[in-house]
């Protein structure tokens, strides 16, 4: 998240208001390394690999609308319900209006599940939740071929303790912008 | 003569195993047989002692809950040779069996012959004379050998210190969680580390011949099934289709794997894997999450977790196919099937008026024992004897182990310091 938000803010910077009629400019392709290739993170990259040396292709640009990299990324869920809380509807939909503005943009939804339970069944609740977002996200024009689901089930919190408070903050699905 | 109904023993062994401080809390009403372990005799050439032989068959006995063996100190006499016993030292001291032996120095270096006898005090006989051959590399499995033979012959349940048991490990490091397929001993030691990564690890089986692990790894941030060969490490992925790919348990023949597979739409339902061919065959069809497939000892049945009543519990279905009959009825939440080997009952994850706690259901009776005590217990499995059953549960923040003896009585708590320690499963016999 924060390379992506370095990425916006670097995009901010060099980029000049009005100087053309641009046209979306694809990210530098390495951006999905923060999440690891088959290699399980070991693939790391620094900025000057995937801004500094590139001479030969146009530079900057921002999206037309609103930036995906902007907003929020994780909706949380009550316990044992994958129905996605009213206040996160309007999130999905500026979501779903990037993507559908955007066809060539992929995003993977990660869903999670706190720690109570079996770990397996966990991962069918995790997968649960995503399909949530999954489907709430084709409903509103995001192609089918642009979404990807994973679940982790309880096997990677986002908080570690064994609260309620820590239960909440592991029921989750986040989106991440794969390219 | 022990009439404390609960006991407390700490072990401390200088080991760098996972269960580096073995704390071992005897819970329950048992009365433990009081037993004396000699040490042993060597009569080796090397001024060294290759392994303590004593004390592995000590802490294998006392771990399994139903002896007490004296302390050392105790003891009125140490004899290594049958012929020195008095039984009149050991009866006044209330010991019922005596363990002796000797490490003997075979023809080569590294080549030893374990001898050891096990005495009836009261009935003054003996009840076990036996000697095996033994390198340095296989002594502490001979020992384990000689402790299974003493526990069968007291308790006439076979034992398990020869078996093995695989869990995962996950331990914080600076960018994240380090996750560790292991397998150790049944006490903890021997530990080795079969697979590790970045990206989680999960649902360890083993194959019917303890020779090969199925587990799911979510490296590449997606979940595939391997199944890997313990002594060479190769592994190969039998299983990698859109969305989930889960839950692996192998077949009594081993031919098979019972998986979840989720598709693109996310809909878990139950497959059959034929693991040579990588042909898959669906076992259910429903819209709600069916999974953690398992199969029964006689192979007729897979046994999973369905919640397409609302919430979790058990169904079973024929191996072939067919539609499913829900096993469990008692309480609201009932996940991870597990068949005790003998086919007699089926151990269960169970929600017990809002913790999760281990129980175990007999198939004939349908009734359900609740055996653990803790919040967050899970994966239970049984050892290959059916007599007892290891799973996780929770100690200040990690996941931690415990063993509990199928009745109940006996339970026990293995602490670690290897970070969050989960999902253990327990090896079938050895084949030799």
């Amino acid at each position: 998240m924060s390379y992506h938000k370095m990425f916006v803010i670097l995009l901010f910077s060099t980029f000049l208001a009005g100087c053309s009629s641009s046209i979306p400019v694809p990210d530098p392709e390495p951006t999905n390394t923060t999440y690891g290739g088959s290699n399980d993170n070991t693939n790391v990259y620094n900025e000057a690999d995937t801004f500094g040396t590139s001479s030969d292709g146009i530079i900057g640009g921002e999206y037309i609308g609103e930036a995906a990299e902007v907003l929020e990324n994780v909706i949380y869920f009550d316990f044992d319900s994958s129905e996605v809380p009213a206040e996160n509807q309007e999130l999905i939909s500026r979501h779903a209006g990037h993507l559908s503005l955007n066809s060539f943009r992929n995003v993977r939804l990660e869903g999670h599940a706190d720690e109570q339970g079996s770990r397996e069944y966990n991962i069918g609740l995790g997968e649960r939740r995503a399909q949530a977002v999954r489907q709430m996200l084709m409903i509103q024009g995001v192609d089918v071929s642009q979404i990807q689901t994973v679940s982790f089930g309880e096997e990677r919190p986002e908080s570690m303790g064994d609260s309620e408070d820590d239960y909440a903050q592991n029921r989750r699905v986040e989106i991440k912008y794969m390219n | 003569m022990i009439s404390n109904k609960k006991l407390l023993i700490f072990i401390f062994f200088m080991t760098k195993s996972v269960f580096a401080e073995l704390v071992i809390d005897v819970q329950g009403v048992s009365q433990p047989t009081p037993i004396a372990i000699v040490p042993f005799g060597f009569q080796v050439n090397s001024s060294i002692v290759p392994l303590d032989i004593s004390s592995v068959i000590k802490s294998d006995l006392l771990r399994s809950g139903r002896f007490l063996p004296i302390d050392v100190s105790d003891m009125l006499q140490k004899p290594t040779d049958g012929a020195d016993i008095y039984f009149d030292d050991w009866t006044v001291l209330g010991v019922e069996a005596v363990v002796i032996g000797k490490l003997i120095q075979g023809r080569q270096s590294d080549a030893y012959i374990l001898q050891f006898q096990l005495f009836d005090t009261f009935r003054r006989k003996q009840l076990i004379g036996f000697r095996m051959p033994a390198t340095s590399s296989t002594l502490r499995a001979a020992a384990h050998r000689a402790a299974d033979m003493i526990y069968e012959e007291l308790t006439g349940i076979k034992g398990v210190f020869g078996t093995r048991v695989a869990y995962v490990t996950a331990k914080k490091q600076l960018d994240g969680l380090l996750y560790s397929l292991i397998v150790s001993d049944q006490d903890g030691e021997n530990d080795n580390v079969l697979m590790e990564s970045k990206n989680p690890i999960m649902s360890p089986a083993w194959s019917p011949d303890s020779r090969q692990l199925a587990y799911v790894s979510f490296e590449g941030s997606k979940s595939s099934i391997f199944v890997q060969t313990l002594r060479s490490g190769n592994r190969f992925q039998v299983s990698n289709k859109p969305g989930v790919n889960g839950a692996p348990a192998f077949s009594p023949d081993g031919r098979k794997l019972v998986i979840t597979l989720g598709g693109i739409n996310g809909n878990l339902d139950i497959y059959v894997l034929d693991i040579v061919s990588r042909r898959t065959k669906r076992i259910t069809t429903h819209r709600a999450i069916d999974t953690e497939g398992t199969w029964s000892p006689d192979g007729q049945y897979i046994y999973f977790m369905s919640d397409r009543s609302g919430g979790p519990q058990i169904y079973r279905v024929l191996a072939e196919g067919g539609s499913p009959e829900r096993v469990t009825f008692e309480g609201s939440y009932n996940a991870r099937p597990r068949l005790s080997p003998d086919g007699t009952r089926i151990a269960m994850v169970h929600n017990d008026s809002g913790k999760y706690r281990i129980a175990v259901m007999n198939l004939d009776r349908k009734d359900l024992l609740v055996l653990s005590s803790g919040r967050q217990d899970e994966s239970p499995s049984f050892a290959p004897n059916s007599d007892i059953l290891i799973y996780a549960t929770r100690q200040g923040g990690d996941g931690v182990l415990e063993t509990v003896s199928s009745d109940g009585l006996i339970r026990q708590k293995m602490a670690s310091g290897q970070g969050d320690v989960r999902e253990p499963v327990w090896s079938p016999f050895p084949i030799f």
